[in-house]
């Protein structure tokens, strides 16, 4: 009952969605026939019929109702609680589901809130969305129904790989989607603007929260991500420049460019065009990195996760969306003028450079991920990996990096170096100390050093705007910059140093031996055996100590999954301000000897740390935005309200 | 992220990867003797370490040799840490492997008449940078 | 709207760069199109078809059968190597066609990857055993000099000792006649 319930608001919602595109267009077309006023009230109907169909699914989902085809294909009646809850999503039916319910609900907002726009671009908005959802209510209802049946329910769920029931697994994927989905909103407002071609500050600052809110989700479940794959792979490494990894760094790098540009837009409308262009392709990354990732085109080697009919379905929306939103481009941006002019050495200067350096970055990653599949059309096979994309994002990373330290200290429209040049004494000296210290230490290749010497000075810059500023009464949106652009700093250093000063020892060691990893001695007590609800493992019983000091417990498995049968290493790790000792046990020679794989990183988690920081930095940005148009509304309407009065 | 991601990716594919994952049995002997053990040279070791990282995994998705504990994976990262100390340059155990599996094995791209345009790229996109902004900046700022 | 106005000057000769963007994305649109059309097969061939095996010798893998060296491939009679070992299921379907082909005459050597001795007797028992020659590959070392990316894997040298082909995968029924006619190319 309840998955024909769902059923049926999901077709609601879809059929709303087409009468929100058609009354849309239609009072675009022939204004004055009031179809207009029914977008909004239909926008946020459909919105949450979308609810209704998402929480009909987690139902089916908590109850493990194996009637249910998706239940019985993904689930299992003894998976714990919050598994089966996150089951919802964690399959390619219910996260599209999810994707559209958070769409609908973002559409159904901005039809609430939104009031600023004029009404046409809001229809036009609010069209474009219906237009953008209505694809994938019909990619769940023809080729991914979530609620079909099956003719005999299952006797049990087929359950789920147990190295994927992790807590940080179940959210990872609904934080990034939020983040696709809210670009789906500044993809709206571009088709919106460009349809009624105004594009100004009022369009920037409705834009403006959906994307910093996007971004900071992206944000965060890349960070998640980096630190999942750092623990749970246990080699250590965090980022591997993996197509699907690419894939969720491509949105991001649109998004803080648009995050940037927008800025220029709402306080000095410049950069018009280019912006709406942004708005364009932070999208467009968002569907190509689904595609990417659903298609199974690139990850893949044995060309298992390939599902040609739902990578072509995926294709084909984002053939119409992105290609009917870059033709509308094409066509209307020659009527968009470029906005206000501004000298290069200005805070615009500045920012142009950053989107320029960000958006050519963007293309680097897109293109060395595209290659084996470039390659292979002609024949070959090639690897792209760290060895490419390491050297040649840092060719346009480094700039933007020096230039970011300058930047914000600029003033809008012109500025002279004199004046700047003051507030750079101390981060100079931060960078000619920190090059110093390079050079003394000797042996740091190029990049790390690099990154170090900019993350030391950026660390001061980034805290410059704030000088001379009561901290009290600094915006909070300055507050924000300042803190995300520090965290920046944070997680360069943290990368640099892991990258510069780790140390890794391999060592086969018997039960009661010791080795030393950089300033830790670590000592292997005993191994025992251990069992887990769907695994059994070894268990080293470690002790780690710092410099001689305290003795802390470490405990590294090895464990082994027999459903299926998999054998995974589960890391141990302590932390300290300084760095992270990162413990795996592998296996027993014939001689009794225990392999263990140990690795003293200095500074790793900043890197963590530091994406943390730039995400509060968004949000603090977030609120003082959102809480000073608040106001401004707010005044508004009371000035409003009082000329009526008057009136009277 | 990979196996994250691979986790959102498709339930098909995942159900396909369980059932192909038995047939890559594990074997029984033990791994090859530079497997798991260091060269006893740091600086030879450092040279490996770097080299290891970008070789890539045959038997992996998408892994380097320095950072998977397949067999195989295993066996490469010895012949690596053998060649190594018998004084090879590592771009030389790079090119013995290249000879032998094509250029798919080395996660840094050579510049061949097939991957020129991976080089010329980036070149291109820098140049059309500073286009852009001389375009923007050049004329003294009076552009808008 | 009120800050938009429309007397700003319009950079000229900008219009192509406009549609730059939309272009790049037909070309993305088609190159990932070809991704998911073509054909799914991604093995990993080596890239030493065509040229000499590389030198080895290996010790045998049981005492039956004598080990092997790369010098058996100057024999001037084109021989199938195959790679296998005890630990691989697949290897274990493949084993009645590689039978079928020693029945047909055709000479075959084994090179058995991380594998122990009696562990390859009993599959060996198990499943027949074709081979002339079985060398034992401990640490996989001519496996990668092969340029052989897995197990099971066959090629055909021919006389000469130079690869001449490369199945990857387990041989089924229908691969027999194909492997046939590379040993006959090959020259025998």
């Amino acid at each position: 009952m309840i998955a024909e319930f769902g059923l049926a608001a999901l077709w609601l919602a879809a059929a709303l969605a087409a009468l929100q595109l058609f009354a849309g267009v239609m009072a675009l077309t022939r204004p004055g026939e009031g179809l207009g006023a029914a977008v909004r009230p239909v926008a946020v109907v459909q919105g949450a019929l979308g609810v209704i169909a998402f929480a009909a699914l987690m139902v089916l989902f908590v109850r493990t109702d194996l009637s249910v085809k998706l239940v019985a294909m993904s689930s299992h009646s003894a998976k714990p609680f919050i598994y089966k809850l996150a089951g919802t999503w964690g399959n390619h039916e219910g996260s599209m589901l999810l994707w559209v319910t958070v769409m609908g609900l973002a559409g159904a907002f901005v039809a609430l809130v939104e009031k600023r726009l004029p009404e046409r671009t809001m229809l036009a908005t609010l069209a474009g969305q219906a237009f953008v959802s209505l694809g994938f209510y019909a990619f769940l209802l023809i080729s991914s129904n979530p609620f079909e049946r099956l003719p005999t329910p299952a006797p049990e769920g087929n359950g789920l790989n147990p190295l994927l029931q992790d807590i940080g697994l179940a959210f990872h994927p609904p934080t990034l989607y939020i983040g696709y989905v809210g670009l789906s909103v500044a993809f709206s407002f571009a088709i919106g603007a460009l349809v009624t071609r105004e594009v100004g500050p009022a369009f920037a600052r409705a834009m403006r929260p959906w994307v910093l809110g996007a971004w900071i989700f992206l944000t965060i479940g890349i960070a998640a991500g980096s630190y999942w794959a750092y623990y749970e792979l246990g080699w250590g490494g965090w980022w591997f420049w993996d197509p699907v990894e690419n894939a969720s760094l491509m949105p991001w790098l649109a998004a803080t460019a648009l995050l940037h540009s927008v800025s220029v837009l709402a306080a000095r409308n410049a950069l018009r065009a280019w912006t709406v262009m942004l708005g364009v392709v932070a999208f467009s990354m968002s569907m190509v990195g689904t595609f990417l990732v659903r298609s199974g085109i690139l990850t893949s080697v044995h060309a298992f996760a390939v599902d040609p009919e739902r990578g072509s379905f995926i294709l084909g929306l984002l053939a119409i969306n992105i290609g009917g939103a870059l033709t509308l481009f094409a066509v209307r941006a020659v009527t968009v003028t470029e906005g206000k002019r501004f000298a290069p050495f200005s805070r615009e200067g500045a920012l142009v450079f950053n989107n320029v350096m960000l958006s050519a970055v963007l293309g680097i990653v897109l293109f060395g991920t595209l290659y084996p599949l470039i390659a292979e059309a002609m024949g070959a096979q090639v690897s792209v990996g760290p060895p490419y994309f390491n050297p040649m994002s840092a060719l346009f990373v480094v700039p933007m990096l020096a230039v970011l330290m300058v930047g914000p200290l600029l003033r809008w429209r012109q500025d002279n170096p004199g004046r700047v040049g003051k507030l750079l004494i101390l981060p100079l000296v931060a960078i000619v100390v920190a090059a110093g210290a390079m050079v003394i230490m000797g042996g740091v290749g190029v990049l790390p050093a690099l990154g170090i010497v900019l993350a030391a000075g950026l660390a001061f810059a980034s805290l410059m705007p704030l000088r001379g500023r009561s901290l009290k009464r600094t915006p909070l949106a300055i507050w924000g910059m300042v803190v995300a652009h520090f965290g920046v700093a944070v997680s360069l250093f943290g990368m640099a140093s892991e990258s510069a000063f780790s140390v890794e020892k391999l060592v086969a060691v018997r039960a009661g031996d010791s080795a030393q990893v950089g300033p830790w001695k670590v000592n292997l007590k005993t191994v025992q055996p251990v069992a887990g609800p769907n695994w059994t493992a070894l268990e080293a019983d470690m002790t780690a100590s710092y410099k001689g000091g305290a003795r802390v417990a470490i405990r590294p498995q090895s464990r082994s999954f027999w459903s299926p049968p998999q054998q995974t290493a589960e890391s141990a790790l302590v932390t300290r301000w300084n760095g992270q000792l990162y413990a795996v046990i592998g296996e027993q020679a014939d001689d009794g000897r225990w392999q263990l794989r140990l690795w003293w990183k200095p500074f790793v988690t900043l890197i963590w740390y530091g994406a943390l920081l730039i995400a509060l930095g968004g949000l603090l940005a977030l609120i003082g935005r959102v809480s000073s148009d608040l106001r401004r509304i707010i005044a508004r309407e009371k000035i409003a309200y009082r000329r009526e009065r008057q009136g009277r | 992220m990979k196996r994250l991601f691979a986790m959102i990716a498709a339930l098909a594919g995942l159900i396909s990867w369980l059932i192909a994952t038995p047939a890559m049995a594990q074997d029984s002997l033990p791994p090859a003797p530079y497997a798991y053990r260091q060269l006893d040279d740091p600086a030879l070791e450092a040279k490996a370490q770097d080299l290891m990282e970008t070789l890539r995994c045959l038997k992996c998705q998408s892994q380097s040799i320095a950072d998977s504990d397949a067999p195989m994976a295993g066996d490469m990262r010895s012949q690596v840490r053998e060649r190594i100390a018998a004084g090879d340059e590592p771009e030389a155990v790079r090119a013995w492997l290249v000879e032998r599996y094509g250029d798919y094995v080395s996660y840094a791209p050579r510049v061949t008449n097939l991957t020129w345009p991976l080089f010329v790229v980036p070149l291109v996109l820098l140049l059309l940078a500073t286009a852009l902004l001389w375009r923007r900046f050049g004329r003294g700022g009076d552009k808008a | 709207m009120t800050e938009t106005s429309a007397s700003e000057p319009q950079p000229a000769g900008f219009r192509w760069a406009l549609w730059l963007p939309l272009a790049l994305f037909i070309a993305f649109v088609a190159l990932v199109f070809y991704g998911l059309v073509r054909p799914a097969d991604r093995t990993i061939e080596s890239a030493l078809i065509g040229k000499p095996v590389p030198a080895f010798d290996l010790k045998p893998a049981i005492a039956a059968r004598p080990g092997l060296s790369s010098a058996v491939y100057q024999g001037g009679k084109p021989r199938l190597l195959n790679i296998f070992a005890s630990w691989c299921i697949p290897c274990a379907v493949e084993a009645p066609q590689l039978d079928e082909l020693g029945k047909q005459g055709v000479a075959i050597d084994g090179i058995a990857i991380r594998d122990r001795s009696e562990d390859v007797s009993a599959f060996l028992q198990k499943n027949g055993n074709p081979f002339a020659r079985i060398g034992a590959d401990n640490v996989s070392a001519v496996q990668l000099a092969l340029g052989s990316s897995g197990v099971p894997e066959t090629f055909v040298i021919d006389g000469k000792g130079v690869i001449r082909y490369q199945h990857v995968g387990v041989i089924r029924p229908e691969h027999v006649p194909l492997i046939l006619r590379e040993l006959k190319e090959a020259g025998l």
